[in-house]
């Protein structure tokens, strides 16, 4: 029984093409099917054109592949004009013989048909261009052009599917640009020819700002990203921005890193953070997140580190400023390159614009910490599920280049409710230190504490914390009998301490005094005993002594008489006395 | 300019000369097809006022991007200005004409 089933070895991957478009040959997965046509539609103003110039232009750069462009609606100075300020040289491309650039003319009042044609001449044209050059890339921009100039429709569809069959066999990579329809993906429906791939630029406005997004509809014989990407056209011309990191398979590292409060270290078992992991603060308005965000950054610096800090509400002048009158002097940092501030409002530019900012600084710059203070104004920029797909993909970017990550964010409300973090930006980073206002009678005080935090064990006690001018200070933990106590609390529970405690000894004393009287009082008592007593005992024995002469004389009175009575009978009588 | 010329040739019936380029891509059926009928026309209806170039693009294809051919067979007619292309194997005399401009003799 034949099983037909090719061993995995024999499966061949699908040639593909690389664009040199960033981001665009990691949704493709390695880049335009090689040797086929691909179909570039969206609507106006989207970037189709520039899209399939670059292409060629990187195929001529980064991979020695000539290419053609046949273009349909301009002129070729006007597209070099065009691409000037994104640094691609038509001009000299061509010069060179890498690129040729055909502009092909269609004036519809010139032409008047008079019975069977086909459209050899343009196969011809391009065949000739692309053997000129030896061109293994070719742009046709835009094929529809050719609807407007030849009315019989028929012909012109056979012919159009004809040539992507022969570009087919002449094994060029062709990128086809097209307009979007109604409904359909292109106006003329090329989508009917074009099937190998198919690429759709979007260009959406939502609350005033407009998003790019680019989506795969179709890559046949190859996986690709299916969902939407959003692409900016930047300095350097085409950019797609994927989500870094799909299959969450970064390094981790188990160094520590301080946080640049020590009382904040200390709370954390590891006594610090890990390198690599990104840390949310939140809080309410005034609970010096930023100080936070800026002892960090001052700490990162003192390490030798290099520090990106970005400011969505303060100037770098304000900030070194505001900071210096806590103890905090950023300036030598900036001096020494160690630290550099971008400050920016957030709503000059889209998400996508700053998340390619971001790139490109951290590319550039290459720190080991990164600071964005605050997060929670990006929100006035784009909905809540934009801002967290954009954060996700940043702390994914950061995550991958092992750089620690600080993020501050504004939270609303007395009661805690937070919009952006409770949705979710929370469950994206490492460690979430929470300061709150601690109000208490007629004050305020602030308190910080570790909500969560990966990988370590951490204190849960809410310490209080000064704002002093040798930066944050955590004050030591007070324990009163409903539990922590805070602020001025303190002050009343120290006296109350110290009076109980003084009312203690004073108890002690009093009853120590209380013993050595009774003590008294005891050995008074018995000393007046002893002496009743002896007074007794004296009497008793001289009435004992008086009894007993007493007797003594009775019985020599006795002894007597009888003596005399004895005397009487033989002498002369005495008259009883 | 234009209106001038026409009353030029509608008294005199002659424009200088016609210059034509045919632009063929080999032996195909509709270039011979074309090139035949183009002769015709010529000789019936320009007879000593034309200059007739065929031109093979797969001898020469870098002649397309002068004259912006894309369809074959096209005739391109140079002079009289404006310049006029017309598509096919010319197998519509009408429309050739008209396109040529030609006025048929014997019709005014």
């Amino acid at each position: 029984m034949h099983e037909y089933k090719l061993a995995p070895t024999a499966l061949p991957q699908l040639p593909k093409a690389p664009t040199g478009i960033e981001g665009l040959d990691e949704i493709t997965e390695g880049g335009l099917p090689l040797g086929r046509p691909t179909l570039v539609c969206g609507s106006a103003g989207c970037g189709k054109t520039l899209l399939g110039i670059e292409f060629l232009v990187r195929g001529i750069i980064d991979y020695n592949e000539p290419g053609v462009l046949m273009t349909f609606e301009e002129t070729a100075t006007e597209l070099a004009a065009n691409v000037a300020s994104l640094g691609f040289d038509l001009q000299a491309m061509q010069a060179d013989k890498k690129l040729r650039v055909d502009h092909v003319h269609i004036e519809r009042s010139e032409i008047e048909e008079t019975g069977e044609y086909d459209l050899e001449g343009l196969f011809i044209r391009l065949g000739y261009a692309i053997d000129s050059i030896g061109a293994k890339r070719v742009m046709l921009d835009t094929i529809e052009a050719l609807f407007s100039g030849f009315p019989n429709e028929a012909v012109l569809r056979s012919e159009i599917r004809r040539l992507f069959r022969w570009l087919k066999d002449k094994g060029v990579t062709t990128i086809i640009t097209a307009e979007r329809g109604e409904g359909t993906l292109t106006r003329q429906g090329l989508e009917e020819y074009v099937s190998d791939c198919v690429i759709l630029l979007d260009n959406r406005v939502i609350d005033q700002i407009t998003t790019r997004r680019l989506r795969i509809v179709k890559y046949r014989g190859s996986t690709h990203g299916t969902n939407e990407y959003p692409y900016l056209i930047t300095e350097d011309g085409f950019s797609v921005l994927p989500v870094t990191s799909l299959k969450l398979e970064h390094q981790v590292s188990n160094e520590i890193v301080s946080s640049g409060v020590p009382g904040l270290d200390e709370m954390f078992t590891q006594r610090g953070w890990y390198k690599g992991t990104s840390i949310l603060i939140t809080g309410t308005a005034g609970t010096a997140k930023t100080t936070l965000a800026a002892s960090f950054a001052l700490e990162a610096c003192r390490r030798g580190e290099r520090c990106l800090y970005f400011a969505f509400e303060e100037s770098p002048a304000q900030l070194i400023r505001n900071m210096r009158t806590v103890g905090l002097d950023l300036q030598p940092c900036v001096d020494q390159g160690l630290l550099r501030i971008e400050a920016s409002r957030p709503t000059l530019n889209g998400l996508e614009r700053h998340l390619v900012t971001v790139h490109k600084l951290i590319s550039e710059y290459q720190p080991q910490s990164v600071v964005i203070d605050p997060i929670s104004n990006l929100v006035s920029v784009g909905s809540i599920s934009e801002v967290r797909s954009m954060l996700t993909r940043l702390i994914d970017f950061l995550k991958v280049n092992n750089i620690t990550a600080l993020f501050t964010a504004l939270i609303s409300g007395a009661n805690g409710r937070m919009e952006i973090t409770e949705e979710g930006v929370s469950s994206l980073v490492d460690t979430w230190i929470s300061v709150r206002d601690l109000e208490g009678i007629g004050e305020r005080n602030r308190g910080l504490s570790i909500l969560k935090a990966r990988g370590m064990a951490h204190s849960n006690q809410v310490r209080e914390f000064l704002v002093t001018e040798h930066g944050i200070q955590l004050l030591d933990v007070v324990i009163g009998p409903l539990g922590i106590i805070t602020g001025a609390s303190r002050l009343t529970q120290r006296i109350q301490e110290q009076a109980v405690l003084t009312a203690q000894q004073q108890e002690i004393a009093r009853k120590d005094r209380e013993l050595e009287r009774k003590r008294r009082v005891l050995e008074a008592t018995i000393e007046n005993l002893r002496t009743e007593f002896e007074s007794v005992e004296e009497e008793l024995r001289q009435v004992n002594d008086e009894e007993h002469a007493r007797q003594q004389e009775m019985e020599r009175a006795r002894h007597s008489a009888a003596t005399n009575l004895n005397n009487r009978l033989s002498g002369p009588t005495q008259r009883p006395a | 300019m234009m209106d001038s010329r026409e009353a030029a040739a509608a008294t005199s019936d002659t424009p200088d000369t016609w210059e034509l380029r045919l632009y063929v891509a080999g032996q195909t059926t509709k270039s011979v097809a074309a090139l035949a009928n183009l002769k015709r026309y010529c000789e019936e209806y320009l007879v000593g006022r034309y200059t007739l170039e065929v031109i093979d693009l797969l001898q020469n294809p870098q002649l397309a991007e002068g004259d912006q051919i894309l369809a074959i067979p096209t005739l391109v007619r140079k002079v009289p200005e404006p310049i006029r292309k017309i598509i096919g194997d010319l197998s519509n005399e009408e429309k050739v004409l008209v396109g040529l401009d030609i006025r048929p003799r014997g019709t005014h």
